[in-house]
């Protein structure tokens, strides 16, 4: 396991194209935001999807993005926000 | 006949059918479809790894669990901090003591305030608190509220008649692991004498996916 | 590069907000996905991955339960616990047990 992340650390998403079962979406890769929550640490479910037990056991964590920063032409307001959860092997610390 | 999700299927003139493109044999493949589920239904009770009566139980205690049992936590969390304060800290154990359980999923219960409305989605499948609220509506299930509701979720909120205030930041929760999200919506106004259960009747399932705002009384 | 299922951010039409009642032969196949991820059958994690294989063109055409009795047997198949003949049979049964119960 890598080392943990706390709320208010800015993370960058990993932007990689792996096939298979993968639970970050398109959407959200290469995308910068910020841990509010860690939210426990849960077994892989990339690994779980092919029938094993998805051990070790990965952290999850709750990462805030500004809307206006995924969405070129976002027209929403200025303060408006996306929360998602999100397994620690796809997430850097900026 | 079953449900059709997708915007695929609507929006084209009959009147314009071009003559060139073959006849879809969709529903063929529907009818497929409602034959293999019956047929695999059939297959798994005579090989004994289900009973008619497991399926029927099943399908009985799922159809239990309706919005009304979400709209009574949420109007004993109006009622009562303390209680409101545990269903925040930890959305899984403070539902214990309505004897609900969320089995392999975790509850996370998101407040409005004046401030902030919160929604849900998720844009990969259709994970939702069943536990709280029962089956999800047929909309939260479809291709439009799941690539909307992350991208433009101001517009899809006027779909549903709701428009949420430029000041007001609004946070969009995309389910994406075993956490499943309820909103906990803002107790309206004028509604200091009302009982429990009068407060339950102005929750509908719509204001906790966050599509939505209680009834003013 | 998304799998099928993975449409976040796409752009959709307007969403159909009318209630569609839930039908019976839906409640079917949910409890039997239900009974069978909690029977150790199969993890819901497979069941999803098992949606998202069925591939572009199958996902937008099958409803949302439908993709769901899709994954349904083709895991159970892999899995070998059941059988595409035995299917494919009991498919012919069912068919011909409809047909005889048409008025």
């Amino acid at each position: 396991m890598g080392q943990a992340l706390s709320p208010g650390v800015r993370v960058r998403v990993r932007e990689d194209y792996p096939p298979g079962h993968i639970r970050t979406p398109v959407y959200i890769r290469g995308k910068e935001g910020m841990v509010t929550r860690a939210l426990g640490t849960f077994p892989n479910p990339e690994v779980l999807a092919l029938g094993r037990d998805g051990l070790p056991k990965k952290a999850l964590y709750e990462i805030r993005f500004k809307q206006k920063e995924l969405w070129p032409d976002y027209a929403g307001s200025e303060a408006d926000s996306l929360d998602i959860d999100i397994y620690e092997h796809w997430l850097a610390k900026i | 006949m079953p449900e059709h999700a997708n915007a695929e299927h609507h929006g084209h003139g009959h009147a314009e059918q071009a003559p060139h493109a073959p006849p879809q044999p969709d529903e063929k493949i529907h009818s497929y479809y409602q034959v293999l589920g019956l047929a695999l239904k059939a297959l798994l009770i005579e090989k004994g790894i289900l009973t008619a009566d497991e399926i029927r139980r099943t399908i009985e205690f799922r159809d239990s669990i309706t919005p009304a049992t979400g709209a009574k936590i949420v109007a004993r969390a109006w009622t009562d901090p303390a209680f409101k304060a545990r269903l925040i800290a930890n959305g899984t154990e403070a539902i214990e003591e309505f004897g609900l359980d969320m089995g392999a999923t975790h509850l996370v219960v998101v407040e409005n305030t004046p401030l902030v409305h919160n929604m849900i989605v998720c844009t990969l499948c259709s994970c939702y608190p069943r536990n709280v609220l029962g089956l999800p509506p047929s909309w939260y299930k479809s291709r439009e509220y799941r690539s909307r509701a992350v991208r433009e979720p101001r517009a899809v909120l006027a779909e549903f008649g709701t428009h949420i205030p430029g000041e007001t930041e609004v946070r969009v929760h995309d389910s994406t692991a075993d956490m499943r999200y309820l909103v906990l919506p803002m107790r309206p106004a004028g509604t200091e004498r009302m009982s429990e259960d009068e407060l339950a009747s102005l929750i509908s399932r719509d204001c906790m996916i966050g599509v939505s705002l209680p009834q003013r009384p | 590069m998304r799998g099928p299922h993975d449409i976040g951010g796409l752009p959709a039409g307007p969403v159909d907000t009318e209630p569609h009642a839930t039908t019976f032969w839906e409640k079917q196949i949910d409890a039997i996905n239900q009974l069978l991820a909690q029977k150790g059958y199969r993890r819901t994690d497979e069941n999803r991955r098992y949606v998202e294989m069925l591939g572009h063109d199958v996902y937008n055409t099958l409803t949302y339960y439908e993709r769901w009795t899709a994954a349904l047997s083709c895991v159970l198949i892999d899995k070998g616990v059941l059988t595409q003949d035995e299917v494919d049979a009991k498919v012919a049964q069912v068919r011909r047990q409809l047909g005889a119960d048409a008025p």
